[in-house]
């Protein structure tokens, strides 16, 4: 099954992915709405939110180039130090910038 | 606990999310310039940006477009990509399940990683104010907005984006946003988990599942910590800036 690409056939196909988007958007909270939340589920929800980030964080680092290992590494140790995530963030993209610009 | 959405509220979540949209506008311009690369209309790349939101998904996009777009790969690329935002959506739903559900569901539609990762911060630190999910949405894609606008206007601006770090800009933010939470010690356990099995998903599974697979294993991690503690009602929220 495929688009013609055409101007209708293109508008379908965001529109499409628009619903898409907009049922994962709302579709894990239409779910827990309906999940009565004990202490069991909330250690679940807990773990689970910062778990989304490192899956996303750990792949990145495993995959990039060395500037973006370091801008971490940067953003990392700022962080621990400062507790100021501007500035963590601000060290992480000056470190990547610099590492690939020499 | 309970939680609202107010306009005050919104405008500080706005607030807090300009320094970090600021390079969201430059994400957009390099989507605005791919897509016009790729044949689409100007309207047409306006009209992904604004509907969808989704700025992976929309780039994977353009990978299907051309003179047939494939209907099921544009689906299942869609919906893998974004599945992450289920997952998001349950994380934060103890916070948003005190809105009435008209505002539930319109403020999820501006709902994605960075404004969610802060509002997820906010909720562990017992703030009350939805704010900065919807404040900072709106930031968020008004900014994507602009980014794409300039890139269809301008079509050849930053050529290689990756070169001024631009790409590791959403990692360095999630990781401020992960360490500057209000962490236990234990959770370095159910993290762990989540890393090992990205990975592992993200070597051997199919593309883009590494994100499910890896928050779905550190929450069933999760379920052997011992009770979590109530976020405190009267912890202040600290500001990014």
């Amino acid at each position: 099954m495929s688009l013609a690409l055409t101007p209708a056939g293109a508008l379908i196909a965001i529109l499409i992915m628009a619903g898409v988007t907009y049922l994962a958007r709302i579709g894990g909270v239409m779910v827990m709405a309906r999940v009565p939340i004990g202490p069991k589920v909330e250690r679940f929800i807990n773990a689970m939110a910062g778990s989304v980030l490192v899956a996303v964080i750990v792949p990145m680092a495993a995959q990039g180039d060395w500037a973006a290992r370091m801008a971490l590494v940067a953003t990392l140790g700022v962080m621990l130090a400062t507790r100021k995530p501007l500035a963590a963030i601000t060290a992480g993209i000056a470190t990547a910038a610099l590492w690939r610009l020499f | 606990m309970s939680a609202e959405l107010t306009l005050k509220g919104s405008l500080s979540g706005f607030k807090r999310m300009a320094p970090l949209s600021l390079f969201v506008i430059a994400f957009g311009l390099a989507f605005g310039v791919a897509a016009i690369q790729r044949g689409l209309s100007g309207l047409e790349t306006l009209l992904m940006s604004g509907l969808v939101f989704a700025g992976v998904a929309q780039f994977a996009a353009l990978e299907l477009w051309g003179p047939e777009i494939p209907l099921i790969a544009l689906i299942a690329t869609t919906f893998a990509i974004n599945a992450r935002h289920l997952l998001m959506g349950a994380a934060i739903y103890p916070w948003l399940r005190y809105l009435p559900p008209a505002q539930r569901y319109t403020s999820l539609s501006v709902m994605s990683d960075a404004n969610w990762a802060m509002a997820a911060t906010d909720y562990q630190r017992g703030e009350t104010n939805v704010g900065i999910l919807v404040g900072g949405g709106i930031a968020l894609w008004l900014a994507w907005m602009l980014g794409t606008a300039l890139g269809v206007i301008f079509g050849s601006g930053i050529s290689e984006p990756e070169r001024f770090g631009l790409d590791v800009i959403m990692g360095c933010f999630m990781l401020a946003m992960l360490v500057g939470g209000k962490t236990q010690l234990s959770m370095l356990f159910p993290w762990s988990v989540a890393a090992v099995t990205a990975l592992l998903a993200l070597y051997f599974l199919p593309a883009n599942s590494h994100v499910i697979v890896g928050a779905l294993a550190g929450g069933i991690a999760g379920l052997f910590l011992p009770d979590t503690p109530k976020p405190k009602e009267t912890s202040k929220p600290k500001e990014i800036a």
